[in-house]
């Protein structure tokens, strides 16, 4: 028993700990929380006018030190590093270029952004990528219409907006103003090794009757028709089906699911896909594949084990190491599903990726346009070809180079598919909670544990949720 | 005076380690409350106070009760499997033998054992992640399925299947505690007076009898201390659950559990003020969890 009066050590400790915390740190430290201090409404970013001169339209000075931040990933960081950032140099002989490469994007610039420090031009990719349209909300983004407009390195005759695929204009937008460069281009359909086909005599399936009966066949070879990766990569059979609803749909299909039409997941064509693919699944699948990662199913592939593959023409590159000499990439188009198909056979996505932003207060905004000005140039895209062997979005970049057999291949698929282009599905950058979700849901369905039918209502009912959640900015596309 | 001294003394040490837990892990804790009546997403420099909405979202949030559940599943299972194979493996190390000689002592080869049983806590928690994604790799070139292959069956999905997914996770977490709880349930044995054995032993008691009447109550504290850590272990999980069943809590959630969804939340879809909302929740849940243990365990110590 304590006597009345009497301190217990208990108390002691309890009275100590909250008057250091009331007192000491505590007050201090509330006002230099994280989100405490600051206030008001964004800074507005300064805007940058580009001049008549076409050798340094944005005025950059030639002094000031740039800092350039790679995602390091597939494309390695090479690139810039030793070329972009070398052809920055060049121009401005004596200055510093500061090269930052790394795979934790947000992790490392989060806090940057947050507190104002902030690099010149930044390459946003991987799993660890930032959210730009938070960026672009609080006026962190510079605006590239400048860049756009700019003359081209080779041709000062000719802006930088006419050297590109289009897509690049379109990609660059959020909330109608042109603030992030897409900068590769990447095919995506159903991969699968053009020497085996050769070698069997199999001929690509134009239709989904033929499709299943080289799955019959195949199947007597202990070959597997198809397979995704479920465990690291079940996004790659979410676009799979999206794509593959764009086919029978067209486009308008995977608009609607962005612009969060209501009902856009209900859609028919949208239900006629993922049921083509599950019975895939059912009928020549291989559960154990839900458990594997990307580089397991590609091995897996590089095996002969499984014909096609739902993926992006970058898997050349990634396996390049892996890749035995009688294994040849080539790109599939999807079959036809329906006999009245909106898309004619041959249809493929052909997409531009791997964003690349200027910060719109950083120290040397001018810089950073100017850095991206030599990555649209030929030389600058031409290296980056070279050196990843991954098309770019300017024109005529890689004529005459010497471009492994897969890209070779989606290069051809892109001539032969003509206007019949497949959109890619932005909600992933947009809304990626339901990307996600969707990422998860895809393998419950592809499992046969939900219905078609229930995942689409699935994916419907967590599109109407975004819809309504006022946190998440809302982006729209018209085409 | 006198009393003023004395603990002016005390409080003299206990400044500056106490400054340094409010500024390390107090003050963040603040800032989790603070920040979970925000809608912050982390970029803005505005930030607007929502009350208490985000508690009343959790409320409806199928996510949170999924990650509830599977806390429940792993706050019944962790501790007592981690804890009972702990008392018996220990058992056996140090008093399995029998009496031999003047005292008790464990099976043969028991210094031996106590080591490798050790290994597992000696690993990072990212390493034991990826050495049983290979165990349970879904194929026949996993380890355990790689066996079962030998005798014809059919390749399981130890982290695919929703049935089994949690499961194989939680006996990770075992196989990785255990070693960690053999040398505490050791130490408490160690602290055993040897006669009470030896005169139980005398007397005619089995080893079962020695456990039960003897070991047991006399490692009461012990495993009270064992069980609250446990039970805080089975609020946590993250980085395990994150290499091994990948952070999309796969399959239909099934693994889902709180930290991950926190940090998916906070940093994959910029919700900082709901995913302080949830880590707000997750600190109560274990404070309650901690007090409910040690209230309901409470009994007079027995003095040796």
């Amino acid at each position: 028993m304590t006597p009345p009066g009497e301190i217990t050590r208990r108390q002691l400790l309890r009275r100590l700990g909250m008057t250091a915390f009331v007192a000491g740190p505590g007050a201090g430290l509330l006002s230099a929380c994280a989100t405490a201090g600051a206030g008001g409404e964004p800074s507005a970013a300064p805007s940058i006018t580009a001049s008549a001169d076409t050798r340094n339209p944005f005025g950059v000075d030639p002094k000031k030190p740039l800092e350039v931040v790679i995602f390091s990933g597939g494309y390695g960081d090479a690139y810039a590093k030793d070329l972009h950032e070398e052809l920055y140099k060049k121009e401005f002989p004596g200055v510093s270029v500061k090269h930052n490469a790394t795979q934790q994007i947000g992790t490392q610039l989060r806090p940057r952004f947050a507190g104002g420090d902030v690099p010149d031009v930044l390459n946003n990719s991987g799993p660890d990528s930032m959210d730009l349209a938070a960026l672009a909300a609080e006026n962190h983004l510079a605006d590239l219409t400048v860049l756009f407009d700019a003359p081209s390195i080779d041709d000062p005759a000719k802006k930088i907006r006419d050297t590109v695929t289009p897509a690049v204009i379109d990609n660059a937008k959020i909330n109608g103003k042109d603030l992030v460069l897409n900068y590769t281009v990447s095919h995506r359909a159903l991969w699968y090794n053009a020497k085996l086909f050769a070698a069997k005599g199999w001929s690509l399936p134009r239709t989904w009757a033929e499709f299943t009966a080289l799955g019959d066949t195949a199947k007597q070879e202990g070959i597997l028709l198809f397979a995704y990766p479920g465990q690291k990569g079940p996004y790659y059979q979410l676009w799979n089906v999206l794509y593959t609803a764009a086919k029978i749909g067209g486009n308008q299909v995977i608009i609607d699911i962005d612009n969060l039409v209501d009902n856009a997941w209900n859609a028919e064509p949208m239900k006629q896909a993922v049921t083509a693919w599950v019975d895939i699944q059912a009928k020549y699948g291989d559960k154990a594949y839900f458990g594997l990662d990307h580089t397991q199913t590609q091995v897996k592939q590089l095996q002969n084990k499984l014909l096609f593959y739902p993926v992006g023409s970058w898997v050349e590159n990634e396996m390049a190491k892996d890749k035995p000499d009688d294994f040849e990439y080539a790109i599939a188009p999807i079959p036809d599903v329906t006999a009245a198909d909106k898309m004619p056979y041959g249809a493929i996505q052909v997409g531009v990726g791997e964003n690349f932003v200027v910060a719109a207060k950083g120290k040397n905004p001018q810089g950073g346009l100017e850095y991206l000005r030599i990555m649209l140039s030929k030389e600058g895209a031409r290296g980056f070809t070279e050196k990843t062997e991954n098309l770019t979005v300017v024109n005529g970049a890689a004529a005459g180079l010497d471009l492994p057999a897969g890209l070779m291949s989606a290069a051809k698929a892109q001539d032969a598919a003509g206007q019949n282009i497949i959109t890619d599905a932005r909600f992933e950058g947009w809304y990626k909670e339901l990307f996600d979700y969707g990422t998860q849901q895809i393998n419950v369905v592809m499992a046969g544990r939900i219905t078609p039918d229930k995942f689409c209502a699935n994916m419907q009912k967590k599109a109407d949720e975004i819809k309504k959640d006022d946190a998440v900015a809302k982006q729209t596309r018209s085409q | 005076m006198e009393r003023l001294r004395k603990y002016g003394f005390v409080a003299g040490f206990l400044v500056v380690p106490l400054a340094l837990y409010s500024v390390f892990v107090i003050s963040p804790y603040v800032q989790a409350f603070q920040l979970s009546l925000t809608s912050w997403n982390g970029y803005s420099s505005i930030v607007r106070y929502v009350g208490l909405d985000n508690f009343g979202r959790l409320f409806d949030d199928e996510v949170f009760w999924q990650a509830l559940r599977n806390h429940g599943i792993m706050l019944l299972v962790l501790p007592i499997a981690t804890i009972v194979i702990a008392l018996f493996l220990s058992f056996l190390l140090n008093l399995g033998g029998g009496t031999r000689g003047a005292g008790m002592s464990g099976v043969w080869g028991s210094k031996f054992y106590r080591v490798v049983f050790f290994f597992p806590q000696v690993l990072a928690v990212a390493v034991v992640g990826v050495l049983f994604q290979a165990v349970y790799r879904p194929d026949a070139d996993g380890v355990i399925n790689g066996v079962l292959a030998r005798f014809g069956a059919e390749p399981v999905g130890w982290l695919t299947e929703p049935g089994l997914a949690l499961w194989s996770i939680i006996a990770v977490m075992i196989w990785q505690g255990v070693g960690f709880y053999v040398v505490l349930f050791s130490a408490g044995m160690a602290a055993i007076p040897k006669d009470y054995f030896e005169a139980a032993a005398l007397d005619g008691a089995g080893r079962v009898r020695l456990f039960f009447s003897i070991t047991l109550p006399l490692l009461r504290d012990t495993i009270q201390v064992g069980w609250i850590y446990l039970g805080i272990a089975a609020f946590d999980g993250f980085a395990l659950v994150q290499v091994l069943a990948g952070d999309k809590g796969e399959p239909d959630g099934a693994t889902t559990i709180l930290p991950v969804t926190i940090y998916k939340t906070a940093f994959a879809y910029n919700k900082v003020g709901y995913a302080s909302a949830m880590g707000v929740a997750l600190f109560f849940l274990t404070v309650t969890f901690a007090v409910l243990t040690l209230r309901t365990t409470r009994r007079e110590r027995v003095e040796l």
